[in-house]
């Protein structure tokens, strides 16, 4: 089976091959592939263990797999922490660790890349530019439409939605490659949600491809160019919204067996 | 945007967490005030603060380690091994007082270090590292003193006790390194990148580290900063009592800490606090300490009412905590 | 995004913080300024600081002051350690007694030398300040120490020990207080005198920290017996510590008969071992007299009397249910009829 590619470029900005990750007995990733073209949403579905996880945590730093390769623009990589991940312009939303809710907004935009004050207040006295963060996040924010009251509000007074907005601002923010999110919008509700999913789009719109994990169907559909489907830790198939319908992504992604899975697609029609 | 701005501000600072206990110390200082006109005077203020220096000292090192949702029960004990290493080394064993105290110091320094290393090499719970060293730290100190009192100090090592006056009112030098302390743990916490850091690996460790921040040398960092607060409150305490004491700093000292910390506002689950707000509830305790020997009553009375205002303390957080998830 | 779906309730959350927060300022402000300092009253008032607030012979003293204090229109101030070696709780003490007014302050040091700093302090303010039944180190840091002398009650016990056990072979077991505690010292080394023996006799089979306490002398004595079975002669430094001594002795086999157990206090608990044949003997003291003489002493220096001074001696006599030759003692009737607690 092979996957379709968009026209526009024929060079994945982000590839993997055959990874593997074992815990003990349990295989998370089984020989799973995986790239990525730029300009892209590319949502990953699948049933829960099929090892979507274990592949964006590979893919963001978060942990190092077994075998396998990763190559970034083409180039060979490993990632040794998340760090390593964010410092190739690889940035992640994670669905329920998004943020540090004692700090405020802004603060939580340049954690882990807090910028200092010019001169001896900064190098010596470690003195924060706090303003200039806020003024920078700011920005930030105005540029992805999200309206928030004020920068300074520890996170943890805001509503769900607003956190999750927060984080995929930073994502958006640092990210210069590849945004990676994971779930934007499980613990979310309907109107938070379509607020997410804008977002998202504009972050598309800004030229950085985006990895989607997601278990909303109806979402994946409206928002992805194509779809990676996981099954028992390896790719089983990518389609694309266009070739396929929900039911058909959803058989695939459940393990229908071969024949049935032939009978759906000689009704469709190859996606070749 | 004026009014709204000045009402966000005001809404911050009524849910900053350091304005109830706040409130409770000038409550408890009005009330002491209304019974007795010995309370409401600078030198007795002077007084509460130098009764509160030793716990107020190893409290900061307390506050760190309990933002990073740890705790530390060895505080005491490795203060008083500390002080007993200062005042051996210089009384018995002839050795000059800044080694001696350097050496002392040091030794606390690196418990903070034990602690940080087997928290984050080994991933241990602190509360099972600090029970451990508790006890070592209480042996050694025990085994090294021979149970004997050292008195015949060198005047440096007495230097914390000594007092200035500012217009008839006496300070002791303690106090005011004590002050200091907390003004650059607070500076440290609130206008660096590592204080962001450290509140950030407190309230989830994943979290951070997947942030992108080294969790284990905030963590360490945390631990070894304050073994370095133990080593200094070492020194006061010799300032304070003006003798090296094996029997220092056992079980009172460790959990009023503690106290001092849950009642200034800090949440035990780790990333919400502040260092100033430990201050005040060091010095919570300590004015009703103070108080409620000035109007004669028991002192007994004073952990009742530590009781209660700690339970109260945590249940907030608690309910804070589900809040805010 | 927009703001919080909550904002209309913040907003009156908010209006009830803003609420409750002027109010309480409001109350601060009035009740400072209505604050009427409450009239220095001409009550002497006098400090009583024990080593901890729970141990029989303090409550007894404690007692005993506010008797006296009462007598004589004084009023009196109590504070205690939170255990028996609590000195920075007792340093505390002495300081908030200081600012509270005391004309004198009765202490029981918890070390012969942690407190003499405050208590410098405090003299020098003009306070007077008596040590009560356990001495300083130099006594010359207190004005006055009104005490038992402590030595003797050790000799006491040690010579009627010795006579009990004349002509056997004797096994020593010595369960102290704790390192540092002064009275803890004296009467450890006067039952070795009374006894006759020096400190490293190989007679002594056992020394151990009890803590003056029940709870820690029954492992402290379990450890002895483990380390030696044979052990016959006890010497407890009070009997609290006697009592968790007999327990260990009792789980062991042991009959009192067969082993000499020796204590100092004269409690009444203490004195009623004595007559259950627990305790052989125990020197009596006097607590209540300590803290009376002392009261009296501290009024006395309010009302412009002389400063209490030197080392006055309150009391002591030995307790015996079985008296011996050559070893002068009192019945446990009259130890019954003097004792406290």
């Amino acid at each position: 089976m092979s996957s379709p590619e968009p026209m526009s470029s024929p060079e994945p900005i982000l590839e993997a091959r055959g990874l593997v990750k074992k815990y003990g007995q349990v295989v998370a990733l089984n020989g799973a592939d995986f790239e990525i073209y730029p300009g892209e949403i590319l949502a990953i579905i699948g049933d829960n263990g099929a090892g979507k996880s274990t592949l964006i945590k590979a893919l963001s730093g978060a942990l190092q797999p077994d075998e396998g390769e990763i190559s970034l623009g083409g180039e060979r990589i490993n990632f040794r922490s998340p760090r390593d991940a964010q410092r190739a312009g690889i940035e992640t939303v994670y669905q329920d660790l998004a943020v540090a809710p004692a700090l405020d907004i802004a603060s939580n935009v340049f954690l882990g890349r807090e910028t200092r004050r010019r001169g001896p207040l900064g190098s010596l006295l470690r003195l924060l530019d706090k303003r200039g963060m806020r003024r920078e996040a700011r920005r930030q924010f105005e540029e992805l439409g999200i309206g928030v009251q004020s920068i300074g509000e520890a996170v943890g007074n805001l509503s769900g939605g607003q956190r999750q907005g927060v984080a995929v601002a930073r994502a958006a923010a640092w990210a210069r490659r590849l945004v990676i999110m994971d779930e934007p919008t499980a613990a979310l509700g309907v109107k938070e949600t379509g607020q997410v999913i804008d977002l998202i789009k504009r972050v598309r719109e800004r030229g950085l491809p985006v990895i989607l994990i997601s278990h909303d169907m109806p979402h994946v559909f409206e928002l992805a160019d194509r779809i990676h489907i996981m099954r028992l830790g390896r790719r089983v198939a990518v389609v694309t919204p266009k070739t396929h319908t929900m039911p058909e992504a959803v058989a695939i992604m459940t393990g229908a067996t071969p024949s049935e899975l032939d009978n759906v697609l000689a009704k469709k029609g190859s996606p070749e | 945007m004026g009014p709204t701005r000045t009402l966000q501000l005001a809404r911050r600072l009524i849910t900053a967490p350091t304005v109830g206990p706040f409130i409770a110390l000038v409550l408890t200082m009005v009330f002491f005030s209304l019974k007795t006109d010995r309370f409401f005077q600078a030198q007795n203020f002077s007084l509460v603060l130098q009764q509160v220096m030793i716990v107020g000292v190893l409290a900061i090192g307390q506050t760190l380690v309990i933002l990073t949702a740890g705790i530390d029960l060895s505080v005491g004990t490795v203060m008083a091994l500390g002080q007993v290493i200062m005042t051996k080394l210089a009384v018995a064993n002839g050795v000059p007082v800044v080694p001696a105290l350097l050496l002392g110091v040091l030794t606390c320094v690196g418990f903070g270090v034990l602690h940080g290393g087997l928290v984050t090499g080994v991933r241990l719970p602190p509360f099972i590292i600090t029970l451990g060293t508790l006890n070592i730290a209480f042996a050694l100190t025990h085994i090294i003193s021979n149970d004997l009192t050292f008195t015949g100090l060198p005047k440096l090592e007495l230097f914390w006790g000594r007092t200035f006056s500012i217009s008839g009112t006496d300070f002791t030098y303690g106090v005011v390194l004590m002050l200091v302390l907390y003004a650059l743990a607070w500076y440290g916490l609130n206008q660096t990148a590592w204080g962001r850091h450290v509140y950030a690996t407190g309230d989830n460790r994943e979290a951070a580290r997947l942030t992108g921040i080294n969790t284990n040398r905030v963590l360490l960092s945390v631990y070894t900063l304050a073994g370095l607060t133990y080593g200094i409150a070492a020194w006061l305490l010799i300032g304070r009592t003006q003798v090296g004491d094996p029997n220092a700093g056992q079980t009172t000292e460790n959990l009023d800490s503690i106290t001092a910390v849950v009642l200034g506002g800090t949440s035990l689950f780790g990333g919400r606090g502040t260092v100033i707000g430990t201050l005040i509830g060091a010095l919570i305790v300590g004015v009703f300490r103070n108080g409620l020997t000035l109007i004669g009553v028991s002192v007994i009375y004073q952990y009742l009412v530590t009781g209660i205002l700690v339970i109260l303390a945590v249940s907030v957080d608690q309910f804070l905590h589900r809040r805010n998830g | 995004m927009r703001h919080p779906q909550g904002g209309e309730r913040r907003t009156w959350r908010f209006r009830l913080f803003t609420a409750i927060l002027v109010l309480v300022v409001m109350a601060v402000v009035v009740s400072v300024a209505a604050a009427k300092p409450t009239a220095t009253s001409a009550t002497v008032k006098v400090g009583l600081i024990t080593k901890d607030a729970t141990n029989p012979f303090f409550v007894k003293m404690h007692a005993g002051a506010n008797q006296a204090a009462s007598k004589a229109g004084a009023q009196l101030i109590y504070a205690a350690g939170k255990d028996s070696s609590d000195n920075a709780g007792q340093i505390t003490a002495i300081e908030n007694m200081v600012t509270a007014g005391v004309k004198g302050i009765l202490i029981t040091v918890a070390d012969a030398k942690a407190e003499n700093a405050a208590i410098a302090q405090a003299r020098a303010k003009g306070v007077l300040v008596i040590a009560l039944d356990s001495p300083t180190s130099p006594t010359s840091a207190v004005d006055a120490l009104f005490a038992t002398n402590n030595f003797n009650a050790g000799v006491f016990i040690g010579k009627y020990a010795r006579a009990a056990t004349k002509g056997r072979k004797v096994t020593i077991a010595m369960l102290d207080e704790h390192a540092g505690s002064s009275v803890g010292a004296l009467r450890h080394n006067g039952f070795l005198k009374g006894f006759g023996i020096k400190t490293n006799d190989k007679q002594i089979a056992c020394v151990a920290n009890g803590g003056g306490q029940q709870t820690q002398s029954q492992p402290a004595m379990e450890n002895c017996l483990q380390k030696n079975p044979n052990i016959n002669v006890l010497y407890t430094i009070n009997e609290p510590s006697a009592a968790g001594a007999w327990t260990a002795l009792k789980n062991a086999g042991k009959k009192p008969s067969g082993v000499t157990i020796v204590s100092v206090d004269g409690g009444c608990a203490g004195v009623r071992n004595v007559k259950a044949g627990i305790i052989d003997a125990t020197s009596q003291q006097y607590p209540l007299r300590m803290a009376s003489l002392g009261v009296a002493a501290v009024v006395k220096f309010a009302n412009g009397g002389a400063k209490a001074s030197g080392y006055t001696d309150t009391g002591l006599n030995l307790i015996a249910k079985k008296p011996l030759k050559g070893v002068p003692s009192k019945s446990v009737k009259y130890g019954l009829a003097n004792c406290w607690g």
